[in-house]
């Protein structure tokens, strides 16, 4: 009799055996279809040459994100510890990774690269946050292994220097897993005691992998959060960590960062001499200023009858100045009022007026030559008019004999006898005195 | 003043003896800033003429923080 399994009876059962049997399996394999989502979980799969496996790495299980030495990325190739674990809805199984570190030396310098990158870009290697070293300090604190040569070399070259400034070491490992979290326990320490105005982080040379804690994310942090200047004193000259970029003062080696901590305790007396020296002469000669100076004024103030022969050549020679100053002006104003007296009289209305009368009198000798001459014209065509009128006079006529009769009904001068009447009264003009007639018979013609 | 640091003296040190080259100061300042300059010079040097030091390890412990003389090789 064969069982029937439901899908997730099924399912159930898979889950069961897989979660148990690969509860902790270390897995390794290459990176690939890495996505990052929103919630911020990461999804790969790791492969190999003939297979692969789905994967997630949860952030929750990566608090100190610090603590992985580089992101993940594809085609790196990683160690991984990790569970299996099984999808009921979808029948899916997928690795769960706990954690991983890089495979190889290649690894190693890509996770170097890449935080070496990113803190860049945020800014925590800018010279602007570079702190100042002090001129000298009154305590070194050192961060290193209380054993060895790198201590040994530090306190040989300070005293060296400079015999009186104290050292405060703070010990920490500085290879191997638990390095970084000691030494930025240390750096912890130091800040918490205080009293200490440089600290140096020192380590000897070594491979990549021995450097690797100054490579890490969280003391890289940590460095630049200190408020005490920090000096970098890790491997040779050709090795670079995280450290040292963040640091506010990489040196070569450890010798060397106690040398740019530390002056020369003879240099700085020396310098200290030739400030004295340069205070006493310049003090000194600023005193034989004031002397000379004090010296000038007594001699000035000895005789104040030359300061007063001074200041009467002095007003001679104003006053001749402005006298001179002032015959010079008048000269030139007596010029200037010729010039304008002469345009004055150029502008007289005398002159105006003698052009004007001449004008008049020749406009007058015009106007009777004028009159004259049309009165004349007048007085020849009056003669003529008069012996024409004389000529035309009714009165010349009665003369000659003859008589004007007028109607003195009608009151008009009588033409021809049909216009009166017998018994009509008529006037009769003579050429010397009238009188007054009846019509008594009238002839027709 | 005995805390006062080398660095801030000695450069106080510098500014006076700039300020006594330059010369245009008053005769009480010139006197108030030579005797200033002497007693900087006096802290400088006795800064500088320490010959002992304390080489010291600092521990956390569980009561917190403990500093010790170092008993390692304090230099030659």
């Amino acid at each position: 009799m064969e069982e029937i399994f439901t899908v997730t009876q099924l399912n159930n059962n898979i889950k069961f055996l897989l979660e148990e049997s690969f509860d902790f399996v270390l897995v390794e394999g290459e990176i690939s279809n890495l996505r990052r989502p929103q919630s911020g979980h990461v999804y790969f799969s790791l492969k190999d040459e003939q297979s692969q496996i789905r994967a997630v790495f949860f952030r929750a299980h990566n608090p100190t994100g610090g603590r992985n030495l580089f992101e993940l990325e594809d085609g790196l190739k990683v160690l991984c510890r990790a569970r299996v674990n099984v999808y009921l809805p979808r029948g899916e199984y997928q690795l769960v990774v706990e954690s991983f570190e890089p495979l190889g030396v290649g690894a190693l310098q890509k996770a170097f690269e890449q935080l070496k990158a990113k803190l860049s870009a945020e800014g925590l290697f800018d010279a602007r946050h570079k702190k100042r070293l002090p001129f000298l300090p009154r305590r070194i604190g050192v961060i290193t292994s209380p054993t060895g040569a790198v201590i040994r070399d530090i306190l040989n070259v300070t005293r060296r220097r400079f015999p009186a400034l104290d050292i405060l070491i703070a010990p920490a490992r500085v290879q191997g897993g638990e390095a970084a979290g000691e030494i930025i326990q240390a750096l912890r320490n130091l800040h918490a005691y205080g009293g200490v105005d440089v600290i140096v982080i020192a380590r000897g040379g070594g491979s990549l992998e021995d450097l690797m804690p100054f490579n890490d994310e969280a003391l890289a942090r940590e460095i630049f959060r200190s408020s005490i200047p920090i000096v970098s004193a890790v491997g040779h000259e050709t090795d670079f960590t995280i450290c040292d970029f963040v640091a506010d003062l990489r040196a070569p080696t450890p010798s060397a960062a106690a040398e740019l901590i530390v002056p020369q305790r003879e240099e700085l007396l020396a310098k200290i001499e030739s400030l004295r020296q340069r205070m006493t002469s310049s003090f000194t000669g600023y005193l034989e200023d004031r002397k000379e100076f004090l010296e000038d004024l007594k001699d000035r103030l000895k005789d104040p009858r030359r300061h007063l022969v001074n200041l009467r050549i002095g007003l001679d020679d104003l006053s001749e100045r402005l006298r001179r100053a002032f015959f010079v002006r008048q000269r030139n104003l007596s010029g200037d009022l010729r010039l304008l007296r002469a345009r004055l009289y150029h502008q007289s209305p005398r002159r105006q007026i003698h052009e004007r009368k001449i004008m008049l009198e020749r406009l007058r000798k015009d106007l009777f030559r004028h009159v004259s001459g049309r009165m004349e014209k007048f007085r020849e065509k009056l003669r003529t008019a008069s012996s024409v009128l004389e000529s035309l006079n009714p009165l010349g006529v009665l003369q000659r004999g003859y008589s004007i009769t007028t109607s003195v009904r009608t009151g008009l001068i009588v033409r021809q006898s049909s216009e009166v009447r017998v018994g009509d009264d008529v006037r009769i003009r003579l050429a010397k005195g009238k009188f007054d007639a009846k019509i008594e018979k009238i002839f027709q013609e | 003043m005995a805390k006062e640091k080398f660095e801030d003296a000695f450069r106080k040190l510098e500014e006076i003896v700039r300020q006594l080259e330059a010369g245009d100061i008053t005769l009480e300042e010139a006197l108030k800033s030579f005797e200033e300059g002497v007693r900087l010079i006096r802290v400088c040097s006795a800064k500088l003429e320490e010959a002992q030091r304390r080489v010291e390890i600092l521990l956390g412990t569980e009561e917190g923080l403990e500093v010790k003389r170092f008993e390692g090789n304090d230099g030659d």
